[in-house]
């Protein structure tokens, strides 16, 4: 195909993110899994972009754990997520930016279903009004938080302290991008690069220095979903799926992981460790596991953040191996000093 | 490494994907060379139903073609042995495949392949 040719066809893949002033949603689930994201994102965003990002701690959950487990009807869901819309409202903003990919697909499938049913909408206001007494209008510009990333990857890119680069060959660090299954596999015009050619994180990757690795489970569910986690005695199934995608993509020596959801990267972590204690298996090198990290966390890395703030102790498999291929400076016995992390977190207060 | 599966109260599934990059696929590669007719098969299934075996066990030469096919040869050497080699399948084969050799070529292959040998 010629590039004039490509171009054109990647432009129906496209998707328009709003510029600044965002109203931003954080998981219910993240903060317990990798608890320096989220905060990493909100100083990137604040002081390295100078960017309005607005939060308010009457925000719940969205409810998308119970709606995708069978156990919130969709209704509730939907007056749960009106709420956040009705506060997003009182407060003057219009971009929505969720830190969740469930989140993510949820609203998008609760707008989608309100353009096509006006009258579900109608039903969903008025028992809004009912139980709460608010109003709302809805979100302008819905991008998830890695979008909003991906579209400043150049200027974080600029402000780069370090790149993806291994220091002692000079080459590119081999990295894996694993795009949440809510992302785009439900609305692929909503996503950067659809369904098929997620880019969002590709994009970040190349920016910053790794080369991004092609392998055949790529598009392959981590395994999270929810009623298989969420049942012990189906938790076979969820870590097969995981145990798939490293099978798949240990011939290309990855250096590193990094996804865009809360709980891929928890679960790709995780179950390395889960399936080393059952079969004595690990997928790194040198007999080490991959390390996972949240676009967030490599963004901070990239930026120069100490990776204990950033949360990097809190995961199951060592960051320690692409710490040091990277060349990034760091205190070994500070990984389990409380206060550093605290001073961190009470910086952004 | 020992295993501790009981420590986390469930198992890794197993997948019921067809890997064909990691399966072993060289009986098959060996059949279809020495019995070529093997590739007209399009697995209809007259074979198992003819066959007199099949009455009393769990014989099926459609199935067992079909997981040599894909290289899932874990449990085939063993039914092979169940087949009495009357011939019937052949007989009824609408696609002139010789069943009989490639049950015979078959037990040879797995003899030779050092994981069966005997």
């Amino acid at each position: 195909m010629i590039i004039d040719g490509k171009k054109a066809v990647w432009k129906d893949y496209q998707k328009e993110i709003a510029d600044d002033r965002y109203y931003y949603v954080r998981s219910c689930v993240r903060q317990n899994f990798f608890p320096g994201s989220e905060t990493a994102f909100l100083k990137i965003m604040r002081e390295e972009l100078n960017k309005d990002v607005y939060e308010h701690p009457c925000h719940t959950s969205c409810s998308g754990i119970g709606y995708h487990s069978d156990i919130v009807p969709v209704e509730t869901t939907m007056t749960v997520v009106a709420r956040q819309f009705a506060i997003m409202t009182e407060a003057g903003y219009e971009n929505l930016m969720p830190s969740c990919i469930t989140s993510f697909g949820l609203y998008t499938e609760i707008l989608d279903t309100w353009h096509h049913f006006p009258e579900v909408e109608e039903k969903i206001r008025k028992q809004l009004k009912k139980a709460t007494g608010r109003e709302f209008d809805k979100p302008k510009n819905l991008a998830h938080a890695s979008d909003v990333i991906f579209k400043f990857r150049k200027e974080i890119g600029a402000k780069a302290k370090y790149k993806l680069i291994n220091k002692n060959t000079g080459e590119p660090l081999k990295v894996v991008d694993h795009i949440g299954c809510h992302y785009a596999k439900m609305f692929p015009s909503k996503g950067i690069g659809g369904a098929e050619y997620p880019y969002v994180l590709s994009g970040m990757i190349e920016e910053w220095g790794g080369q991004v690795i092609d392998y055949p489970e790529r598009r392959h569910c981590c395994g999270f979903g929810f009623r298989q986690y969420l049942v012990q005695a189906n938790r076979g199934f969820s870590i097969a799926c995981s145990k798939e995608k490293f099978e798949s993509m240990k011939p290309f020596k990855p250096d590193m992981i990094i996804t865009n959801c809360p709980g891929c990267p928890m679960f790709l972590d995780r179950w390395q460790y889960v399936i080393n204690e059952m079969e004595g298996k690990r997928y790194g090198q040198n007999g080490e596991g991959i390390p996972v990290f949240t676009y967030e966390e490599v963004a901070g890395l990239v930026l120069g953040y100490d990776p204990w703030d950033l949360g990097l102790q809190m995961h199951q498999t060592d960051c320690e191996p692409v710490l040091d291929k990277i060349g990034i400076d760091y205190s070994p016995e500070d990984k389990y000093n409380l206060e550093t992390v605290s001073a961190f977190s009470k910086s952004l207060v | 490494m020992a295993s501790n599966k009981n420590k986390f109260g469930f198992d890794i599934s197993l997948g019921r994907q067809i890997n064909y990059d990691a399966n072993n696929r060289n009986i098959a590669e060996y059949l279809f060379d020495k019995e070529p007719s093997m590739r007209r098969c399009i697995e209809c299934g007259g074979c198992s139903a003819t066959c007199t075996t099949a009455g009393f066990t769990t014989f099926s030469l459609r199935e067992l073609m079909i997981l040599i096919k894909r290289g899932e040869t874990d449990e085939v050497y063993m039914n092979l042995k169940k087949c009495m080699l009357c011939g019937k399948c052949t007989l009824v084969c609408p696609r002139g495949v010789n069943t009989r050799n490639i049950i015979v070529l078959a037990k040879k292959a797995f003899q030779k392949s050092d994981e069966y040998a005997i």
